[in-house]
């Protein structure tokens, strides 16, 4: 603190400027992220009407009738509860599936099958939609929730490996090799000493999996159905050939992405950490 | 210490298991990793597997009328396809490299910003994370209604300033630029959370020592900050430009099907798609993507290699 306070008053003038010009920067920096996710919750706001009127760019009446449009008329909670059902189920299976994967690879510096894995985050998903949608709609599982699940579980899967390999990789073994010297098998160590050490690990995993799996757009595009399609393919409803609600657009994109955002905002802290998973290594 | 070890471990001795616990914990190295690699390898080989023998055939999708082997023809139809395929290769390439370029400098310039600690630090993150989860459908419509040519905010804070309108997405030569700014938006700040991780691991000793010896600031970060950044700064790349290649969800939701009217924005994942899903044309498509597939394949391998190198 006052190796800080003597730092700063050796070098006063440029270390003055450097921080009006930071907080200058910065400034510009968050007014161009957030105004536009603010003029659309504005525009969501607004009636057609006022949304085509420049001198109503600013100040409007507020009303919440495309909310009501798209809440009732639209079907969107049965769209609402398919996002949610397929983000939830297959970010759990994922972690099923996904979490003893990265333990093993982490613990047995499996490398060759990690990039099996990890394969499936660099091809594109186009390249394997056509052969699943050929299989699926033959299968006739196409507009059902288990293709979509399935689909999505093979975005979040690389995804929780990833992360869950970097966790388990600075994780100390020695609590589970004292557990195995007490009389515990290995898969018990794992059990009883490794999985619940690593819930702030799985849990960040979980909310980007589940963020990855709501925004998720083209798998579901091709392989839902009326009945289970999910919100970002449901905001499509709003644009036909001939004009665009553009208030019931808003109003539905900002029901899709505010749930979103204020799930990242309660849980920054480990959405940041996931994000950032091994980079720095 | 031996003794000690055999009087606690006495009375929890496990007596024989049964042969399937012996058996997995034996062998929970494949147990635990074999799922998730079948689960992937099943929905990756076969696939794959699959789209090579369909991009050697015409198919077009129907059972009823069994596809005829026709060898190379798809690639040969492909690869002289100069009036769909070549310029959706150019956008991809462009709309790649100029969102990455752009990406890394502005991503750069704002987690050193962020670098060291100060009043509002928390604000800041909360808006560089926005962007990042927010739905990339539901941004490409947020975007394309401030992109309005007639009613559009864009328009309206140009007029401000004594700018005439500009046509943003619905202009053939600004569309595919328009998008580009939208994915700089949307995700120069992956950048800046993967940078400012890495940033904030180097050793301060080392900037101190740049200091002392008399450095000024650009000097510490090109000689000093950049070069123990190396490998961060080559994750950040590799992860944004394997998105970039494969962005789809901000053109679809922006320019609909084809790209626009002029495949102004059609890139190789946009022009597969349409292949696929509006004409049926398996056989090209599959062609198509084992194209794009190699291509991705082909840069990352550059890129790991060269890391692999560095390190």
């Amino acid at each position: 603190m006052s190796e800080h306070a003597i730092k700063q008053r050796r070098k006063p003038a440029g270390v003055r400027a450097y921080s009006w010009f930071r907080v200058a920067a910065l400034t510009i920096v968050v007014l161009a992220l957030l105004a536009p996710l603010a003029w659309l919750v504005a525009s969501s706001l607004k009636t057609n009407v006022d949304i085509y009127d420049p001198t109503k760019t600013f100040i409007f009446v507020p009303t919440f009738e495309n909310y009501v449009n798209v809440l009732t008329r639209n079907n969107y909670f049965v769209f609402i509860f398919n996002s949610f059902w397929v983000a939830f189920v297959s970010t759990v299976l994922s972690l099923v599936l996904g979490v003893p994967a990265a333990y093993a690879m982490s613990r047995f510096t499996m490398h060759r099958s990690a990039l099996v894995v990890l394969m499936a985050r660099v091809i594109p998903g186009i390249t394997l939609l056509v052969p699943w949608y050929y299989v699926f709609s033959n299968l006739r599982m196409v507009g059902g929730f288990s293709v979509l699940i399935l689909s999505h579980m093979f975005v979040a899967l690389p995804l929780i490996v990833y992360i869950m390999m970097s966790y388990f990789d600075s994780m100390p073994l020695e609590l589970e090799e004292s557990a195995q010297v007490d009389g515990l098998t290995p898969i018990g160590a794992f059990a009883h000493i490794t999985l619940p050490l690593s819930i702030g690990g799985m849990a960040t995993a979980g909310i980007l999996s589940f963020i990855f799996s709501w925004n998720n757009f083209m798998f579901a595009l091709v392989l839902s159905g009326a009945r289970t399609k999910t919100l970002p393919v449901a905001i499509f409803d709003f644009v036909s050939y001939a004009s665009i609600d553009w208030g019931g657009l808003m109003a539905a994109a900002t029901v899709v992405t505010v749930p979103i955002m204020v799930i990242a905002l309660f849980t920054q802290k480990y959405i940041v950490s996931g994000m950032t998973a091994g980079a720095i290594k | 210490m031996s003794a000690s070890v055999k009087i606690q471990q006495a009375p929890r001795t496990v007596a024989p298991s049964r042969p399937f616990s012996v058996w997995a914990n034996k062998h929970r190295k494949w147990l635990f990793a074999a799922p998730a690699m079948i689960f992937v390898g099943l929905l990756i080989v076969f696939p794959l597997v699959w789209t090579v023998y369909l991009s050697l055939t015409d198919s077009r999708g129907s059972v009823r009328a069994p596809a005829d082997f026709i060898g190379i023809g798809n690639y040969l139809t492909v690869l002289s396809d100069f009036d769909r395929f070549w310029p959706a290769v150019g956008r991809t390439v462009y709309f790649t490299f100029t969102a990455l370029a752009v990406e890394m400098v502005l991503g750069m310039i704002i987690a050193l910003l962020l670098w060291r600690p100060f009043r509002g630090e928390k604000w800041v993150r909360v808006a560089i994370l926005l962007p990042l989860v927010a739905t990339p459908v539901a941004v490409g419509m947020m975007w394309r209604l401030i992109f309005d040519p007639n009613m559009g905010f864009a328009n309206q804070m140009l007029s401000w300033v004594g700018i005439p309108p500009q046509p943003w997405l619905s202009g053939q030569a600004t569309a595919l630029p328009t998008t580009i700014f939208m994915d700089i938006w949307q995700w120069t700040p992956m950048v800046v959370l993967i940078l400012l991780a890495g940033l904030t691991s180097l050793p301060e000793e080392t900037d101190e020592a740049a200091r002392v010896d008399g450095a000024n600031a650009w000097q510490r970060f090109f000689l000093v900050t950049l070069p123990l950044l190396k490998a961060t700064v080559i994750v950040a790349i590799l992860l944004r430009s394997i998105d970039a290649l494969k962005t789809f969800d901000i053109l679809y939701a922006t320019k609909g099907k084809g790209g626009g009217s002029f495949h102004e924005v059609e890139t190789l994942n946009v022009y597969a798609y349409g292949l696929s899903f509006d004409y049926n044309e398996y056989g090209l498509s599959s062609a198509v993507l084992i194209i794009f597939f190699l291509i991705i394949i082909g840069f990352m391998w550059i890129l790991t290699r060269r890391r692999k190198g560095q390190d």
